[in-house]
């Protein structure tokens, strides 16, 4: 079931020091959102918090109880060296219908070779995955993804290391996503493919910059802005005063300003 | 010709074979059961171990058992029960104990696994040393496999059960634990189930594996089997099960080694392991020499 997310005053971060500052907004069901903003900006942290694999410092998360959510890391931490098939790897997707103990059916087996299929993988199921290429993995991995069949899809930066030809067969899966009404988050740096494929952007500088339609955001005031942003890791820099300011939230850890 | 051979009693082919030992000498059968309760529980433990980067960890918490071995030693003298119940606690001390101080403190779980097991083997050593004699020193280092008794049978083969029911309800979430850790918390909250059962799975080979090989050689059934089996199977559930089959033939021919050469019986089944170990590493399908791009013409693209 696809439900409205709600950020409300999200602030992620790693000892103290948040990478994600007092993040507002509403993701409408459905939409398919770039996340853009310069390394060190804070989008991995909020996929990761939005995965529930990262605790809030402060704020909370609204509407993701009941959601179906897959994710897909930056660097996938997958050992590629597994002795295990492609096909065992893609059915892996079907967690939430099998889980732990249950063996597959016919069908889903049928649908394991379906979503191999989809991804140009089909006769690639009985390899070992040390055979596959870099595309080749990164589409093994949106198969499985696809028998996730989830309400909201997280993607940190699917593309990188991927050639043309894959990134856009790939990309074409996730505006079938789209139609098919699931929300989509994906963190991309290809700002013409963020214009082309994403109606909706969120650039990020630790808070957000702008939230909206892409075109609306991804201007160049918007992007100069987000570029003022710093990597520093101020050891100094004094607790951040609006985390006081919020007494009711379920996370009220004191944490650093952020210095512009 | 045929004919007279396929007459001949079961006992003279045995002995054509080389096997009569396991005939005719009750130790050897019991030395045998021990030796396959081993490989069909420690030996898929290993393939985990060894597809986790975990062998050396096997190693030093088979290190870490000793002193509650050696305290069970103490109280109740050479004592299956005793030694075990000690032995386990000793090992979940220290697989929980370092991965704490790992996960709380700025330490390595590496290094922090080789304070805890070092710490562990020199109270084990100094116990052992204050009581007993360098008989029974040696005993708790390298194991009696040829003279298992019914209570350390028992717990062999009691381990095995429960390490084959543990791995057929945990297989799924340890091959996910292994393979991709993130995706595994993203769905479920199977991660530390994972994490913590296939660590109590793992103590509990080793002591079984401690009363047939000693603290010292316990791991070789864990680690030697599974890395002879990586040379030749791609794929894991072939790896569980050639590890599993491998580990008993080398049990059968160090057991045999030992009874007609005269050699101390755990060092012989961990050579034989070993042999098997190298043999693949030269001659199995992925190994050396099959490897070698001019052995293998490749096809057209």
């Amino acid at each position: 079931m696809v439900h409205p997310i709600h950020l409300d005053n999200l602030t992620l971060g790693y000892e103290r020091h948040p990478a994600v500052h007092h993040l507002s907004l509403t993701l409408a069901p459905g939409s398919l959102v770039g996340v853009v903003g310069p390394n060190g900006s804070g989008k991995s942290t909020l996929l990761k918090a939005l995965a529930r694999l990262l605790q809030p410092m402060q704020g909370q998360v609204h509407g993701l109880t009941g959601q179906r959510i897959a994710y897909l890391p930056q660097h996938s931490e997958i050992d590629r060296g597994f002795p295990i098939r492609v096909a065992d790897l893609v059915a892996m997707g079907l967690w939430h219908e099998v889980g732990a103990l249950g063996g597959l059916t016919r069908g889903q087996r049928r649908r394991c070779e379906d979503a191999l299929q989809t991804v140009g993988l089909g006769e690639f199921g009985h390899r070992t995955l040390d055979t596959l290429s870099g595309g080749q993995f990164q589409r093994a991995l949106f198969a499985r993804l696809l028998l996730q069949d989830a309400d909201l899809v997280l993607l940190d930066e699917p593309f990188a290391a991927v050639d043309t030809r894959t990134t856009q067969d790939l990309l074409a899966i996730l505006s079938q996503w789209h139609r098919a009404g699931k929300t989509v988050l994906v963190v991309l740096h290809d700002l013409p493919q963020v214009m082309t494929h994403c109606p909706e952007a969120l650039l990020l500088a630790r808070s957000a910059v702008a939230f909206g339609s892409t075109h609306d955001v991804l201007t160049p005031v918007n992007l100069q802005r987000a570029r003022r942003m710093t990597e520093a890791w101020d050891e100094s820099a004094p607790v951040c005063q609006d985390a006081m300011a919020f007494p009711e939230s379920p996370a009220p850890v004191s944490h650093r300003e952020v210095m512009p | 010709m045929n004919g007279t051979a396929m007459a001949l009693p079961p006992s003279i082919w045995l002995h054509w074979l080389g096997l009569a030992p396991f005939a005719e000498f009750g130790f050897m059968q019991r030395a045998l059961l021990g030796c396959l309760a081993l490989s069909v529980s420690a030996s898929p433990i290993g393939v985990f171990l060894m597809l986790r980067r975990m062998s050396l960890t096997g190693d030093a918490m088979a290190h870490g058992i000793l002193p509650g071995a050696a305290v069970g030693y103490l109280l109740s003298g050479l004592s299956v029960g005793a030694m075990t119940l000690g032995g386990l606690m000793a090992g979940l001390v220290v697989a929980i104990g370092s991965g704490l101080v790992a996960r709380s403190t700025v330490m390595r779980e590496d290094t922090s696994l080789a304070a805890f097991y070092l710490i562990s083997l020199a109270i084990g050593v100094l116990i052992v040393s204050w009581r007993g004699s360098n008989v029974d020193l040696l005993h708790v280092l390298f194991g009696t496999v040829l003279a298992l008794n019914n209570d350390a049978l028992w717990l062999m083969v009691g381990v095995a059960s429960i390490t084959l029911l543990g791995l057929a309800v945990l297989y799924r979430p340890l091959v996910l634990e292994c393979l991709d850790p993130v995706f595994l918390r993203s769905v479920s909250c199977w991660s530390p189930v994972a994490h913590y059962g296939f660590l109590v799975l793992l103590v509990l080979n080793l002591v079984a594996g401690f009363h047939a090989l000693g603290t010292l050689m316990a791991v070789g059934f864990l680690v030697l089997p599974a890395a002879a089996a990586r040379f030749w199977v791609r794929e894991i559930t072939a790896l569980l099960v050639l590890s599993s089959l491998f580990a008993l033939l080398a049990s059968v021919a160090g057991l045999l080694l030992s009874f007609h050469a005269d050699l101390p019986t755990g060092p012989a089944i961990v050579l034989s392991l070993g042999a098997l170990y190298l043999g693949s590493m030269f001659v199995g399908r992925q190994g050396l020499l099959c490897q070698r791009p001019s052995l293998q013409p490749h096809l057209k693209a």
